[in-house]
Parts: C-alpha cells; sequence; structure tokens
C-alpha cells in the first residue's frame, strides 16, 4: 500500500500545493508552524476540503474524486473528535458497525481494540469521563479498528500535559510500526517529529521547504522555523575558502567551502568566557551581550547578542560562575569543526 | 460577602407591572372557577370529545412536524444552495403570519377548489377542509416551524467537524445523520417539538377557519372554549382551566431538562479547546 498525491488547495489569497508520496509501513511527518497549511494537507488528503487541483493515489486507485466516507481513510483529529454521547467502546466499535458489521460483533472487536491500547476497563465510559490520554488512545482506536488504507494524524499529543506525551509517543511509535498502512502525520513538535516520523517534510507557507529523513532535517536545517523548533543555530552566508561572511559577523570553518551557504551550530557546542579566550584553540572568537537567560531540561540557554547572535547551552554551574545576568558583556567561541556547512 | 444588588426602580417598578399583567388573568380564571360544579361541567361528552380531539390532533401534527421539519432543518442547516435565505425566511413565515390568514390560505390551496385540493377531489374523491384532518394540516401548518427554528438552530450551533469525524469512519451521510447528528442535538430536538405541540394545542384561528366547528370531528378545545364563553360561561372557564392544567404540566415536567437546551447552551470533555 502506498499513496501518491499533489495537493492543490486555494483559499482566498492562501495556495497550498505540495506533492507527498508514502511507502506502506512509513510514517510521513509533515512539520510546520501555526498556519502553514499542515491542516489542510490532512483535510485535503481525507477528501474533507476539496481540491483546486492535483490528485490523490492509494495503491494506484484514484481517490481525488471520492467522498470521505468511501475512501477508507482514518484520521485521529487533534482534539479527538469522540462522539459525546457515545460511550468509548461504542466510540470504537462506530466505523465497524458504518463497515457493516453487527452490533455484537463490532463490540467484540472494538473490545479488542481497547484492550490494545489498554483501556479495557473504561469501555463504559462517556469521552467527558476520560482523561485526555485516554480519550487520544480511544481516538487512535476509533480510528485504527475501521483498518483505514491509509492513517492520518493531526498533532496527535499536542492537546496532552508532558508526562502523558512522553509515555504516548511510545505508545503511538509502536501503534503506527504494527499498522503496516502508510501514515501522515502532522506535528509542529520537534521530539515527536524525531521519532514517530521515517520521512519529513517541512511546510511553510503552503510549500514544502525541506524534505528528508528526521536525523537529516535535525542536522542540516534549511529555514529558521525548524532551527529554532530544533534550537539550533542557523545561519546563511557565502563561503570563499574557510571563511563565511554572513549579514552580520563571520564565521571561521574547517574546511573551504564556496558560494551561498548554511551554516548550523549545536547551541551546546558554543563555549562562553568572561574574558576573551587567549590560549585555546576555536578559530571563531567575538564579544557579545548576554540578551536572555532560560533554564531547558536540565542546561541553561544563553541567547548571546552580537556578530553573528548565537545561542549558548551551559550548565547552572557555568551561569552562576560566569554571572550570566541580561546585560552581562560575555565572550563566544566556537570550534570550527563544529559548524555543520551545505548548500542553500 | 455578596452583596444583593437591589434593582433601580425605573426597571423594578415595570418589571412587578410585567408580573402583575401576566399572573393576574391566570389568578382571575382560577379565583372565578366554579368549583362546585365543575366535575358536571367537564363529565358533559362534548368536553371529553374536545379534549381527545385536541390532544390527537396536536400529538399527530408534532408527528408530522418531526418528520418533515426535523429534515428541513437540516437541509435549511447543511446543504448550501441559492436562495436559500430566502427559503428560510418562507418557511418560517407562518410564526408571524395571523393564523386565520393561514387558514385561508391553507383553504385556498386545499380546499375542494383549491390549487391542489380540486385534484384530491376530482382524482381520489379526498375532501379535506371540515375534517379532523384538516385541524391537523392547520395546526401543523402553525406549529412547524416552532420545530424547525429550534432544530435549526441547535444544527448550527452544533460543531460539524464530529459530523466529519463519523464520514472518515466511513459511515455515509444518512448513518452520520441517524447516530451522530440526531443524538447530538436530540434535546433541542425535544425542546422544539414540546413547543410545536404546545402551540399546536393552542391552535385556534387557521384552525377553525380551515377545519370549522364541528362537535366530535373538528371541535377542539379553544374553539369549545370560544364558543362556550358566549353560551355558557362557566363551562368556558371549566374548559380553560383543563388547558391551563395541561399547560403547566408540560411545562413543569419538562422545565430542567429541555427548555434550558433549547437555549443552545454547548458543552464539551475538559480537554477541549476552543
Amino acid at each position: 500500500m502506498s499513496l501518491d498525491a499533489r495537493l492543490v488547495v486555494r483559499r482566498g489569497q492562501f495556495t497550498v500545493d505540495v506533492a507527498l508520496g508514502v511507502g506502506a509501513g512509513e510514517v510521513l511527518g509533515v512539520l510546520g508552524p501555526n498556519g502553514a497549511g499542515k491542516t489542510s494537507v490532512l483535510r485535503a488528503l481525507a477528501g474533507l476540503e476539496p481540491l483546486t487541483d492535483g490528485h490523490v493515489t492509494l495503491d494506484g486507485e484514484d481517490l481525488t474524486r471520492l467522498p470521505p466516507e468511501d475512501r477508507g481513510v482514518g484520521v485521529v483529529f487533534q482534539d479527538y473528535l469522540l462522539f459525546p454521547h457515545l460511550s468509548a467502546l461504542d466510540n470504537v466499535a462506530y466505523g465497524l458497525r458504518a463497515g457493516g458489521l453487527r452490533r455484537a460483533a463490532a463490540r467484540r472487536d472494538a473490545a479488542r481494540w481497547l484492550e490494545q491500547v489498554g483501556l479495557t476497563d473504561h469501555a463504559g465510559h462517556r469521552p467527558r469521563q476520560l482523561s485526555g490520554g485516554q480519550a487520544q488512545r480511544v481516538a487512535l482506536a476509533r480510528a485504527l479498528a475501521a483498518r483505514p488504507r491509509l492513517l492520518l494524524l493531526d498533532e496527535p499529543l499536542a492537546a496532552l500535559d508532558a508526562g502523558t506525551r512522553l509515555v504516548l509517543r511510545s505508545d503511538l511509535r509502536r501503534h503506527l510500526t504494527s499498522y503496516g498502512g502508510p501514515t501522515v502525520l502532522v506535528t509542529h513538535d520537534a521530539v515527536e517529529a524525531m521519532v514517530l516520523t521515517d520521512h519529513l517534510v517541512v511546510l511553510e507557507g503552503g510549500r514544502i521547504v525541506q524534505s528528508g529523513r528526521p536525523a537529516e532535517v535535525a542536522r542540516r536545517p534549511r529555514t529558521d522555523y525548524v532551527a529554532r523548533l530544533l534550537g539550533l543555530n542557523l545561519y546563511r552566508g557565502t563561503a570563499r575558502g574557510t571563511v563565511v561572511t554572513l549579514a552580520d559577523g563571520r564565521l571561521t570553518l574547517a574546511e573551504p567551502a564556496s558560494g551561498p551557504v548554511h551554516v548550523a551550530l549545536r547551541p551546546s557546542a558554543v563555549a562562553l568566557h568572561r574574558t576573551r579566550p587567549e590560549h585555546s584553540s576555536p578559530r571563531n572568537v567575538w564579544a557579545g551581550r548576554v540578551a536572555g537567560v532560560e533554564a531547558v531540561g536540565d542546561r541553561v540557554r544563553v541567547a548571546v547578542g552580537g556578530r553573528p547572535d548565537v545561542l549558548a547551552d551551559v550548565t547552572p554551574d557555568a551561569v552562576a560562575e560566569l554571572d550570566l545576568a541580561a546585560g552581562a558583556e560575555i565572550w563566544v567561541s566556537v570550534k570550527a569543526t563544529e559548524l555543520t556547512v551545505y548548500p542553500v | 460577602m455578596r452583596r444583593r444588588s437591589a434593582a433601580p426602580w425605573p426597571l423594578a417598578v415595570p418589571a412587578l407591572i410585567a408580573i402583575a399583567f401576566l399572573l393576574l388573568p391566570l389568578v382571575g380564571l382560577v379565583a372565578r372557577a366554579p368549583w362546585r360544579t365543575l366535575p358536571s361541567l367537564l363529565s358533559d361528552p362534548t368536553v371529553g370529545q374536545a379534549l381527545r380531539l385536541s390532544l390527537v390532533t396536536a400529538t399527530l401534527a408534532t408527528a408530522v412536524s418531526l418528520l418533515v421539519g426535523v429534515p428541513l432543518a437540516w437541509v435549511l442547516a447543511r446543504v448550501r444552495f441559492p436562495g436559500r435565505s430566502v427559503l428560510r425566511a418562507l418557511v418560517t413565515l407562518p410564526l408571524v403570519l395571523p393564523p386565520v390568514v393561514g387558514g385561508v390560505a391553507l383553504f385556498l390551496a386545499l380546499g375542494r377548489r383549491g390549487l391542489v385540493g380540486q385534484y384530491l377531489d376530482r382524482w381520489f374523491g379526498l375532501t379535506i377542509p371540515f375534517t379532523p384532518a384538516a385541524v391537523v394540516l392547520a395546526e401543523t401548518f402553525v406549529a412547524m416551524p416552532f420545530l424547525v427554528v429550534a432544530v435549526e438552530g441547535a444544527l448550527r450551533a452544533a460543531d460539524p467537524r464530529f459530523e466529519e469525524a463519523s464520514a472518515t469512519l466511513g459511515a455515509s451521510r444518512w448513518t452520520t445523520f441517524r447516530r451522530v447528528t440526531l443524538p447530538m442535538i436530540g434535546p433541542s430536538v425535544l425542546a422544539g417539538a414540546v413547543l410545536c405541540w404546545a402551540r399546536a394545542l393552542g391552535e385556534f384561528g387557521a384552525t377553525i377557519t380551515f377545519a370549522g366547528n364541528f362537535p366530535g370531528r373538528t371541535q377542539t378545545m379553544p374553539i369549545a372554549v370560544y364558543l362556550a364563553l358566549e353560551t355558557d360561561p362557566d363551562a368556558a372557564i371549566a374548559l380553560s382551566l383543563v388547558l391551563l392544567a395541561v399547560s403547566l404540566l408540560i411545562l413543569v415536567s419538562l422545565r430542567d431538562r429541555v427548555l434550558r437546551a433549547g437555549t443552545g447552551g454547548r458543552a464539551g470533555p475538559p480537554w477541549r479547546r476552543a
């Protein structure tokens, strides 16, 4: 089973125009900021949004003109949309009954799906009696129980608190693996994109601006949005030899390059000093001023204004030692070997 | 400490007048009721006939309204077509139309010489005016818009994405309507049906115009009340009391469950983000 689609959806001034291909058992991530057209892509695939142009082909069958109920496309909505008047069991059984199963058979099958997601004890509960995490799992079971030929997930974990998200993320990975059909997952969460997907497209302003394996996208982001999402420093400039001239400052590389390039830099590879480092090997040293300090996990992210601006991750100890309050004068050093350079 | 704010007098005084105006006639009805002779007045067979006819025709009118009015509300709320707002205005016209005009209009459409009635008469030998069927039609004409308006409002307020979710699970539009839409707007349908039934029960103008006043066949309670007022005022009061009692019974039994739902509160599960 595989999906091949070109989707053109025009709404007023805004146009979404993307081409997607997803193989069987593959999870395609669609990453992008709010308003990039991610949800339009999902709705168009599900048949809920008419195409201005393009096609949706699943296993060689053209679905373009089919209404949603005849497509066999399962959707897990961001806010789940569980039917409030039906129990968890009947929500899961809904698609099975619509598919022609009798009530008893549909319920038996639905009970197995609830067991799969660990909610047997909640079969009789109405959606309003379920926690967010439980509702998410019922929504997943409901979509999978209808045996869809294509599975769509719209920010499936976005409405959950951090702790629940962590648990459900690994569960979701497991379910997606055993599903076996093509999956399209929309997200604006970097970790979700890295953990859950096999291939990633980055959507901005209705167009795909980057495409690749998650690790590749993470290592070599092409837009500020992705870099910010991943917490990376991203610079654009022109390379000549081992020097890249940026709009604001310059960087020295370990290997020569030429032409317009991106330079990516992990914040953890950036060192900060109170005074200008004299006898160290880094080839890139510049002065700056602390613009902001923020805790990120067990590290502290320091935004430094300078030529160029840079984000640095340091330990809480270092913050105290360097007296890193906003406005403090600081020196930045980066080893040339820590810079990832790739053509624009 | 919660301070109970007193109403300023420009609001309090008119409000009191309104309360008095609405309640005083009912007090009068109860105070002047011939309680002693009430049993004998109500045991008159024409009273039983009129009451039975009223209950049966109002119920039938409500059934007809549900059968065609709910689908109409769905079409008005969910299907886009040119002239939809004009159609909506036209089908709710009976809400503001004087009922007598409705009766005349029904007569011109379904009477023996009417637009459609002449063919019913010629081809099927069917004559509608001055029959119990005419009572049901007159009541339906006047009362159905109440149901349509209530149900259409509920449909517009309901989140259409639940219907989309149903479609992605393979359900046809008809299945979606039966298993998702209807249960979700159920309280509003019930509220609309109650309003519709109450309106049908009280129908007078269209009924007497189109169905006439034949005891046992087309003489409903309101018509019986009106006629009794000229010949036997005590009987009119007794009949009015019965209608008042029925109305109060409906209002009390459905107060919490239905009338509030009719105002269209939209509850959602706690994790739902607006």
